[in-house]
């Protein structure tokens, strides 16, 4: 038998051993790899938490920033990065998905549908600051909307847009052809199509793309400051069309202060922007729990 | 789509029955590209109604693309190019007043694969019957269990409709699922590329049983291939070889005293 032989041979023995040491060598620095990144993050998260724990009381819910840090809160922050970031995915959801599901199952292959592509990914790239100064530029001069919470929106929205349609468009683009086909062959007209069976079974990848995008849009400084988002709000937005922070925002003031208090201020506020974002993520990954459907 | 059948196919089955019917399908010299590769090099001949006919022929031929002309799947896709005729019933489905969609509502598909829904096995087959009508909810109940009955599925699944999802099925009753999906719309010609290529020999005789059963109502026309499923179910074959059809004829002619030779030594199984 020509297998008793080969597994004999010693050649083929020895280049066995090494085979597999390699694959240990494989294992280990992958491991190491994944090492690498968790143990950052836990010395970051121990120090934040090390230095915010004492001010993590209530009142850091329920104060205004102040210049007595005994008294300053993150309340107008914290409500201002739920509305921006709110009004943001009501405005970036539906348009991200409609623009991904034009350009998979509308737009006709060629040259201008590659350009729109290759443009997309290229403003996926484009440095959050240059989005702040477009919208300083669109919402808070051309379009009068000020220095509001809508202004502060829909430069999120204009940010986080290309992510949700690239992450959309990936969704939608792996929902097997055979179910499109089933359903045209039904005689469904193709609106019927995408609304019955494309998005039902690209849901699941939509949100996932979607809370990668929140999350982006929940740490975003750069371009709120740009746009003029005030440091010190008083108050608590009424409307769209008032002023407001986020907590990026309020963090960084905090930071750029000179008593230590305030920087044990900040790092309290570290803890409290991360719990939005993991409160925020968590209900987008219910929503996609909930639009999962079984499949073998 | 009611015009009167005045275009008679040049090429009908060879030897006509006693009482062979009229063909529902005609194509008239139709030729398919894709991009610059043709698929089709003219091909003329008529489905007769209520009949089952076979298209065989090696890997590429051109088999899958000619029975998607019949309900215009082509369509989807973007690189295909169509010349030529095909009337249904003397209306030819190609002409720019007719809506892809109705055609596709009177000739129904079955593919390859069997592609449920990733929903309920009710919701499988209520999909197709809610985009054409509004149904109260017992007519729509009556209809996907008569649907389901004709496609022997119903006694399998009758308890399980709303709770089991149309992928948890096994192959050969996910087959008979789409099967049932397509017969809910009451099309007139039932449309099958490969039908059982992806399931077991006892699913698949289950699904030959069933299309002796529904031709009783409906034109089905089969992609196979599988030379003797072609022999066992099928009234009428067609041989296709690279784009071109070699022979039609009924089935126990074709395959005892084919007149092409390329078509016999196809069947005997000297290539392909």
């Amino acid at each position: 038998m020509s297998e008793t032989v080969a597994l004999h041979d010693p050649a083929v023995l020895r280049r066995l051993v090494w085979r597999r040491q390699l694959d240990r060598l494989f294992v280990a620095a992958a491991q190491a790899a994944t090492l690498v990144g968790l143990m950052f993050l836990t010395v970051l998260l121990a120090d934040v938490i090390r230095d915010g724990a004492p001010y993590l009381r209530p009142e850091l819910l329920t104060n205004f920033p102040s210049r007595f840090p005994d008294r300053a809160g993150y309340l107008s922050a914290l409500i201002g990065t739920v509305y921006v970031v709110g009004l943001m995915s009501l405005v970036a959801f539906p348009v991200g998905v409609a623009a991904a599901v034009y350009l998979v199952e509308y737009a006709r292959p060629g040259p201008l549908l590659t350009v729109l592509q290759v443009n997309i990914a290229n403003l996926a790239g484009v440095p959050s600051i240059v989005y702040g100064l477009l919208g300083l530029g669109l919402f808070v001069e051309l379009l009068r909307l000020g220095k509001s919470v809508l202004s502060g929106a829909l430069t999120l929205a204009l940010l986080v847009l290309p992510l949700v349609i690239i992450a959309a468009r990936e969704a939608i683009t792996s929902v097997p052809q055979s179910i499109r086909e089933a359903a045209y062959a039904l005689g469904a007209t193709r609106w019927q199509v995408v609304r019955h069976h494309v998005l039902p079974y690209a849901m699941p990848g939509i949100l996932t793309g979607t809370i990668l995008a929140l999350s982006r849009a929940i740490g975003e400084t750069a371009p709120l400051i740009a746009l003029g988002a005030l440091q010190y709000v008083p108050f608590l937005p009424q409307s769209p069309f008032d002023y407001f922070t986020v907590l990026p925002i309020q963090i960084f003031n905090y930071v750029s202060l000179p008593q230590p208090e305030f920087q044990r201020l900040a790092a309290a506020g570290i803890l409290l922007l991360l719990v939005v974002l993991l409160g925020l993520n968590g209900l987008a990954i219910w929503l996609r729990n909930r639009t999962q459907i079984v499949r073998v | 789509m009611q015009r009167a059948i005045d275009v008679r196919p040049k090429v009908e089955p060879r030897r006509q029955e006693e009482g062979t019917p009229p063909p529902v399908l005609v194509t008239q010299d139709l030729r398919v590209w894709y991009g610059t590769h043709p698929a089709l090099r003219g091909i003329t001949l008529g489905i007769p109604e209520c009949r089952i006919t076979a298209i065989i022929g090696p890997s590429g031929c051109g088999k899958s693309t000619l029975i998607r002309c019949f309900n215009r799947m082509n369509d989807l896709i973007p690189t295909a190019r169509i010349e030529g005729r095909v009337l249904f019933r003397g209306q030819d489905i190609y002409a720019p007043e007719v809506d892809p969609v109705e055609v596709r509502v009177r000739i129904g598909m079955v593919f390859q694969r069997p592609n449920p829904f990733p929903k309920s096995i009710y919701e499988n087959v209520a999909f197709g019957l809610r985009l054409h009508r509004k149904l109260s909810r017992r007519e729509l109940d009556e209809r996907v269990e008569q649907a389901l009955r004709q496609a022997a599925l119903w006694d399998e699944v009758k308890d399980v409709l709303h709770t089991r999802s149309g992928l948890e099925l096994s192959g050969g009753q996910q087959q008979r699922l789409c099967i049932a999906r397509a017969l809910a719309v009451e099309p007139e010609v039932l449309l099958m590329d490969e039908p059982a290529s992806a399931l077991d020999p006892v699913a698949t005789a289950r699904i030959e049983d069933l299309m002796e059963d529904l031709k009783q109502r409906y034109t089905i026309v089969i992609v196979t291939h599988n030379m003797q499923q072609a022999a066992r179910v099928s009234d009428f074959t067609a041989f296709l070889l690279d784009g071109e059809l070699v022979e039609y004829a009924p089935t126990e002619e074709l395959f005892t005293r084919p007149r092409d030779r390329r078509t016999e030594d196809y069947i005997t199984g000297r290539f392909g």
